[in-house]
């Protein structure tokens, strides 16, 4: 049983962001989230912190959200970021009228934007296209979107002794005379059930919003699923961000994200959450678009394909278009539907979740007679030690300048030593209470690189089992199922020299391990198989 | 250093150096036929060292894989494995086995009923038929005997407190210790194929031992990951459990390890002392295909090397070590680019659950051959007449996860060698013998 000022459901950036922006007023929190950090949208996109020019011509009001939003975090998260600059590119049979009017939108929205010539910006990416006709820099940046939810989280924990629970999943409220007094929660894993009580309760739980809604009776949520799909390279292919300069569609943004890039995306309608995966068709397609602007897209290769859904807002009576739908945000009171202390924050994007935090962080404030003001805009985010390994790059530079000979490396491709797991064990926010090899995923960089977790999986599993983290059958069958998630993203985009390594991997989790034929109940074979020769 | 172009010739070019390669080598020359092997070695340290027959079928595991082998030509007539005789296949595995044996490294002859042998992850694997150095653990196991698993420290990924875990609910009586090798205890990484060679040592065995013994307390038996030698390991393997004084066993570290290495090393020494010719370390990087027989193109450190053969088996394995290769639009097979039979699309290659026990579509992708064992053009027809294929590139299997690498390896390179030698018999009663291979 847990007692707090305020349950926030949903450990996405912005539930996260609430949880801070609320602690830095004093204020305790609960965060839950059924799976666990980033398992939504918030660990299924670009990692774009927009400037804003990707909305100018369509949506303004977006467009200057985002360029407001992206210069605070700059200023307050510049660990979590890389300014690197974007471009905005047309090549021939893009619109020259659209891409005509594009530095007059920017420029009405506040967004900093310059034109250049085709040979400029070849110069500054020469990985583009021979076939550009008109090219603009905006300041784009990137952003880690698990660093930043490490962080807010990391943050929240300090400031009042807040509390993340993973794996925790809102079964009903308990509501009396119009507020409610408390959430029954299961824990995924182990089936036990736990009581919440809050003064508050936020829903932050993004795609998932509508449903939590509903458990609390309330209808007025009303969302687009829209499925996004995202593949990553092997090698970064560009320095800066590049946009083509055409009405949003698929295939048209390429992401430097460290070491990797990402081209994304596409956009279909869902109805169901569950079980969303990339496929083949969408990854043929991101190619194929890809190469228009970038033309070795065509020989890269990619190491991962993955989606997210998009939550947006439906107003009343909107076509169900994913592109078109609003990326703003609202907030919903549910005042009018009877409950005093339940708040909804749904829509937006990545680069306004803080403002989404703030303006939630308000009402829930104001509500529990607390009269501090936001602190977000201004205070900059505190660098934990054990939330920094999602960084590309960092564990290596860690590692060499530890010179520990018996720090061994389990993740090979990533370069991620023994003491970042044991570090993230030990201190990462919400891995505590529950490790698993997915949660040390999401607070690291095991697994991200070119073999996808196959091989790294098993060392560190080893290694689980060493410091006893692990001392029954649940580990591998985490391994198994930790392989077999990172699995769905590699099959679409498998060719060419992933077969190899695919085959290879295969052949050590089947054929040797036997993974594909570990029962649930930790046996393999009935005892009378066991032959004494 | 001058380059010089040279030329050989065999009666039989063996093209392909993992377990098929190897074992068709064998097979011919104990059919009197003179060969010539090629091929990069680099994919057989990857082996676990368990040589697998038939371990799970359609109906799930096999505890009697000849008899599985019965229904297999009911369920999968197109199984490579359901195409060779029950008699040929036990006589190619026992022959092999016996062979390996004789070779210096020992193997169990192949049983009635598969083993379950022990994993790195304390899992459990069925085979047929495992190195003398790993055996003990069946008894073991068998016999829930108190046992004292040792690992090492910087032996990354392999831990004996995950294999006892695992296998704990079977296995009651397993413990796990970790300790240091002698001379490489300082915390930094330690490689099992070093610690292999070092254990050739004698007096390294005797510090180990003298590390290990008091550590035994009640054990009736000592599992070590797979480090016991490299050349002799039945030799270190007999002479640590006399120091001990009780049966020690072997498991299988990750791959590459030990067993695979072994394996390498053994084919790469004993093959030539028998009389093949052997190019392990160079691809074939051209295959031409003549009416009167087959020359292949490679070249190594002193130029560029010609065989002239009266006949190929193809033995070079899929993705893994490049028998196959994969574009977004389609498989094909690398070397001579004879037709692969396999999924429409891309989107069939893969099933959405990674573990479903069905396999891969891409898996069971592959050079189709006719009755002799000769590959078959996309309309069915003979590719060519002196060529012939064996080993994981065939289609219509899943060594993976049938557990059949070995079987299959074995018994269709025993099968292509028969055939193939029957086309260089038909050439030799008609063109006078050659210069042999020197």
């Amino acid at each position: 049983m847990f007692e707090t000022e305020a349950l926030i459901i949903g450990g996405g950036v912005t539930g996260t962001g609430v949880m801070r922006d609320l602690a830095l007023r004093g204020i305790h929190c609960v965060l839950i989230d059924r799976r666990d950090l980033n398992a939504g949208a918030s660990g299924g996109n670009h990692g774009l912190l927009h400037s804003g020019g990707r909305y100018a011509v369509g949506d303004p009001d977006t467009a200057a959200e985002c360029r407001r939003e992206g210069d605070i975090l700059k200023a307050v998260a510049p660990e979590c970021i890389d300014a690197c600059g974007g471009l905005f590119v047309a090549v021939q049979g893009d619109d020259p009228e659209y891409a005509a009017r594009f530095l007059e939108h920017c420029r009405s929205a506040g967004i900093e934007c310059t034109a250049i010539t085709p040979a400029e910006a070849r110069e500054l990416e020469p990985c583009l296209s021979e076939k550009l006709f008109a090219a603009y820099t905006v300041p784009d940046a990137t952003i880690d979107p698990f660093r930043i939810t490490l962080e807010n989280v990391n943050h929240a924990q300090q400031l009042t002794q807040s509390i993340f629970l993973a794996h925790t999943e809102l079964e009903r409220f308990i509501v009396d005379g119009g507020t409610i007094r408390s959430a029954v929660c299961r824990d995924t894993r182990t089936g036990e059930t736990t009581t919440i009580h809050a003064r508050q309760v936020v829903n932050a739980a993004g795609a998932w919003a509508m449903r939590v809604a509903r458990l609390a009776g309330c209808s007025g949520v009303n969302l687009l699923y829209s499925k996004g799909t995202l593949i990553i390279s092997n090698a970064r292919i560009g320095q800066r961000v590049i946009n083509r300069l055409r009405r949003p569609g698929d295939g048209d943004i390429l992401v430097p994200g460290g070491t990797v890039s990402l081209l994304g995306t596409t956009s279909q309608t869902v109805q169901n959450l569950d079980d969303i995966h990339p496929t083949v068709a969408e990854v043929d397609d991101l190619v194929a678009e890809g190469i228009a602007m970038v033309p070795q897209v065509a020989h890269t290769r990619f190491i991962r394909a993955f989606s997210g859904v998009r939550p947006l807002l439906m107003a009343a009576g909107a076509d169900a278009d994913g592109r078109k739908a609003s990326r703003g945000f609202s907030l919903f009171d549910h005042e009018s539907e009877g409950l005093a202390n339940f708040a909804t924050v749904a829509g937006g994007k990545l680069t306004t979740f803080r403002l989404m935090a703030e303006k939630t962080g308000d009402l829930v404030a104001r509500r529990l007679g607390n009269s501090q003001p936001c602190r977000t805009e201004t205070t900059p985010l505190p660098s934990g030690d054990a939330v920094r390994w999602t960084e590309p790059g960092f564990a290596p530079r860690y590692w060499v300048a530890r010179r520990q000979p018996g720090d061994l490396i389990l993740c090979e491709c990533e370069m991620v030593p023994a003491s970042a797991i044991d570090s993230i064990v030990e201190n990462a926010p919400g891995a505590q209470l529950q490790v698993s090899l997915n949660a040390i995923a999401v607070r690291s960089r095991v697994g991200k690189g070119t073999c996808q977790g196959a091989f790294c999986s098993l060392r560190v599993t080893s290694h689980l089992y060493d410091r006893q983290v692990y001392d029954s059958p649940v580990g591998l069958r985490h391994t198994r199922d930790f392989v077999a998630q990172r699995f769905k993203g590699v099959a679409p985009v498998a060719w060419g020299e992933h077969l190899p390594q695919l085959e290879l991997a295969e052949a050590l989790h089947c054929g040797l391990l036997g993974l594909d034929r570990l029962a649930d109940d930790g046996g393999q074979f009935p005892p009378t198989a066991v032959q004494d020769p | 250093m001058i380059k010089q172009p040279r030329r050989h010739q065999a009666e039989l070019l063996v093209i392909g150096s993992g377990l098929a390669g190897m074992a068709a080598s064998l097979f011919a020359l104990e059919r009197g036929v003179e060969v010539a092997l090629v091929g990069n070695t680099g994919v057989i340290a990857f082996t676990t060292g368990y040589l697998d027959l038939l371990g799970y079928d359609g109906r799930g595991f096999v505890d009697e894989p000849w008899r599985a082998l019965i229904r297999l030509r009911e369920d999968e007539p197109r199984h490579p494995l359901a195409n060779v005789a029950e008699d040929d296949i036990r006589a190619a595995f026992t022959s092999f086995t016996h062979t390996l044996t004789e070779m210096g490294l020992g193997y169990t002859a192949p049983g009635q009923h598969n083993v379950l042998a022990l994993t790195p992850a304390g899992t459990l694997k069925p085979t047929l038929s495992l190195p003398f150095t790993m055996q003990p653990a069946i008894a073991a196991m068998a016999r829930g005997l108190d046992t004292l698993v040792v690992d090492f420290i910087g032996l990354n990924g392999f831990s004996a407190r995950e294999l006892v875990a695992n296998l704990a609910p079977r296995w009651p009586g397993l413990r796990a210790r970790r300790i240091g090798f002698p001379d490489m205890d300082s915390g930094a990484e330690v490689y099992a194929e070093v610690l292999a060679r070092a254990l050739e040592v004698p007096a390294t065995r005797q510090r180990l031992a003298e590390r290990i013994g008091p550590l035994l307390g009640s054990a009736q038996a000592l599992g070590l990951p797979a480090i016991l030698g490299v050349h002799r390991p039945d030799q270190v393997h007999r002479e640590l459990q006399s120091l001990l004084g009780v049966p020690v066993f072997e498991i299988p570290t990750m791959p590459p390890a030990v067993p695979g290495v072994r394996l390498r090393e053994l084919f790469e020494t004993q093959l030539p002392q028998r009389g093949v010719a052997l190019e392990p370390q160079h691809r074939v990087k051209r295959l031409e295909l003549l009416s009167q027989g087959v020359t292949a193109q490679l070249e190594d450190a002193y130029g560029e090397v010609t065989i002239e053969a009266a006949a190929a088996v193809l033995a070079t394995g899929r993705f893994t070590s490049g028998g196959l290769s994969a574009s977004p639009n389609g498989i094909r097979e690398t070397l001579a680019n004879l037709a692969v039979l396999q999924p429409e699309g891309r989107t069939a290659w893969y099933r959405s659950d990674y573990f479903d026990p069905r396999g891969h579509a891409i898996n069971r992708s592959g050079v189709t051959v006719d009755e002799q064992w000769r590959p078959l053009d996309a309309a069915g027809k003979l590719a060519h007449p002196r060529l012939f294929a064996a080993g994981s590139l065939l289609a219509h299997q899943d060594w993976i996860r049938q557990r059949c690498g070995a079987g299959v390896a074995i018994a269709t390179a025993y099968k292509a060698v028969e055939c193939a030698a029957r086309t260089v018999r038909d050439r030799r009663d008609r063109v006078p013998a050659r210069r042999r291979f020197p």
